[in-house]
């Protein structure tokens, strides 16, 4: 599975506080979601990133609250990807339950820039660099890992192992 | 093995189990609330399940936007309601019954040392206080755990912190934990166990280890956990009718990292905007004038936070410019601290004492921050606009700063009053 994107690029310890803030926990659609991604740092990420991107961020993303909307509300705002220095761990289970791929790739951060285009080929885990042809390997992700984000989550994929399996 | 291996392999159906190792674990008890419960339930629908695993050992508890603030909220309350009722869920506490999920859960015997709890909500690590092992996890791990009462977990790496020493008159749990916080950082405890021993954690009140299991999360770890004992047992007397499993961690259990502090060189701790690993001691941090303060929260809203702000409040005022909200953490504590006479000190003092709910801990209801505001609050967390408003600034300190700092209408100490 490949994708291509250009970059936002985020600090550390981008927390869920920060991805989603709680006074829009009221409601679980993803549209009404997406909306509100990041809307105390950026209040126009959802219209801007609608034409698809990869989030390139720091240490420890997705620190915080345990609120899967948080990467559904990431998810549905375009975001094809999000690669990272590390991420906290509710969140790492978080994002491949509801079908948002995500990386850990330590190098990532210092050799990418803001606006980069990016592609992410998430079988072998190399990251490339369009602008200047720069490669990072990330940890390639496992192949049942790979089918639950291709299948849109950790649903969707159980029920098509069901389905396989009949 | 350290006790959280030993709960872990117990659950596991193995005899032991190593840090790094994938299990697959029986949970005893479910959690959800009224934000992530929505979600949970639409997996559970999504997966084909027709009922829970157990309906004894799953709690439900609206407290995070309740008594419902606005129609949203009111539609995903609703959700959980009627999945509450429909499958007769018997830990399910409406309005009235409900207070904070971490708070009313221990009050109520649902948690035993030796337990698994999982819950949708990241402090759900507070039950590690019962020597238990208790971990927050998403809506849809929490909505295939309600299907099967399974889920599958990486044994942890350990730290242990081990406290000693004399504490001092105003240092308490909550500065303890600030303490580590600010000595492991966000991420030191990453994926990891924190495992609080030594003699000064010995005697710490019940209400102090909530506290400081409850903010294991800030430092990032996966659980933090005490060796369940006599004060845990006489705590739990009364409450249930279950015995437990009280363990310890072996003398050759391996941990990663020991971290020593010697807790009578620690004053009362505060940490400033916008991180909880931003920690300082309240006499090195500038006596910011405060628009609010605010003591209650999963974190501090039980009995002991109540009267030890009270024992500072009694004949004193809140300063002029500055907003008091208390919120206790159950209906229980709240009757207690009518009875007790603590609410008329609180109210004496010009505080305004709301309904169990989280409310103003995450922005929610209750005492919102406008733009420029600042704040000092016993809660768990100070990222921008966790509050209020993105340009609103929040202090996390214990519930005896608190009270001091209403007074002083700054940032300050009870040592200065």
């Amino acid at each position: 599975m490949k994708l291509k994107g250009n970059v936002w690029k985020f600090g550390d310890h981008i927390d869920t506080d920060l991805i989603i803030p709680a006074r829009f926990l009221n409601v679980s659609d993803e549209d009404e979601l997406a909306k509100n991604c990041f809307a105390d740092l950026m209040p126009d990420f959802a219209a801007k990133a609608k034409s698809g991107g990869i989030i390139v961020a720091g240490e420890n993303f997705g620190c915080g609250s345990s609120r899967e909307h948080a990467p559904i509300a990431i998810k549905a705002a375009g975001i094809r990807c999000v690669i990272a220095k590390s991420f906290a761990r509710i969140f790492y289970r978080n994002a491949f339950n509801i079908g948002l791929p995500i990386l850990e790739a330590p190098e990532a951060h210092d050799l990418i820039e803001e606006g980069d285009p990016i592609s992410v080929d998430l079988s072998s885990g190399e990251i490339r660099n369009e602008k200047n042809g720069k490669v990072i390997k990330a940890m390639p992700l496992p192949p049942f890992m790979r089918a639950m984000v291709e299948c849109g989550g950790l649903v969707p994929y159980i029920k098509q192992q069901a389905q396989n399996s009949k | 093995m350290t006790i959280t291996e030993k709960i872990l392999a117990a659950h596991a159906g193995k005899a032991s189990v190593r840090p790094g190792e994938l299990v697959q674990v029986q949970v005893d008890l479910a959690l959800a609330n009224d934000i992530t419960a929505p979600l949970a339930i639409k997996v559970f629908h999504e997966l084909g399940a027709t009922s829970v695993f157990d309906r004894e050992k799953v709690a439900l508890v609206p407290d995070h936007f309740v008594p419902n603030k606005d129609i949203p909220s009111a539609e995903q309350a609703k959700i959980m309601e009627k999945f509450a009722y429909q499958y007769d869920i018997k830990h399910y506490f409406k309005v009235g019954e409900a207070g904070i999920e971490h708070v009313i859960l221990p009050e109520k015997g649902l948690v035993v040392p030796g337990d698994l709890v999982i819950g949708a909500d990241s402090h759900t690590c507070t039950y590690g206080a019962m020597g238990a092992f208790s971990a927050g996890v998403g809506s849809t791990d929490l909505g295939a755990i309600l299907a099967t009462g399974k889920t599958w977990l990486k044994v942890p790496e350990a730290i242990k912190v081990v406290y000693e020493g004399k504490l001092r008159p105003w240092t308490s749990g909550k500065d303890l934990i600030l303490f580590t916080i600010g000595r492991l950082g966000v991420q030191g405890a990453r994926y990891k166990s924190l495992e609080f021993t030594g003699s000064a954690v010995n005697d710490l009140h019940m209400d102090d280890r909530f506290t400081m299991a409850n903010m294991a999360v800030e430092a990032g770890a996966k659980n933090g956990i005490f060796a369940p004992d006599d004060q845990l047992r006489s705590y739990l007397e009364g409450r249930t009718d279950r015995e437990g499993v009280y363990l310890k961690s072996d003398l050759d259990a391996h941990y990663d990292e020991v971290v020593e502090i010697d807790v009578s060189k620690i004053e009362p701790q505060v940490a400033c905007p916008h991180s909880p690993d931003n920690v300082l001691p309240v006499s090195s941090v500038d006596p910011v004038p405060l628009d609010q303060v605010f003591i209650g929260s999963c974190t501090n809203g039980r009995m002991e936070d109540l009267r030890v702000a009270a024992g500072i409040l009694k004949g004193r005022k809140a300063a002029r410019k500055t907003r008091l909200i208390v919120i206790p953490g159950s209906p229980a504590i709240y009757k207690a601290a009518m009875k007790e006479g603590i609410f008329e000190i609180l109210l004496d003092a010009g505080a305004v004492i709301g309904p169990p709910t989280c409310g103003p801990c995450l922005g929610g209801h209750m005492g919102i921050l406008a733009k420029g505001e600042k704040a000092l609050s016993t809660t768990n967390r100070n990222f921008i606009g966790r509050m209020g408003h993105s340009e609103s600034d929040v202090y996390l300190a214990s519930p005896a700063v608190a009270a001091a700092s209403a007074v002083l209408g700054r940032i300050g100490g009870p040592e200065e009053l």
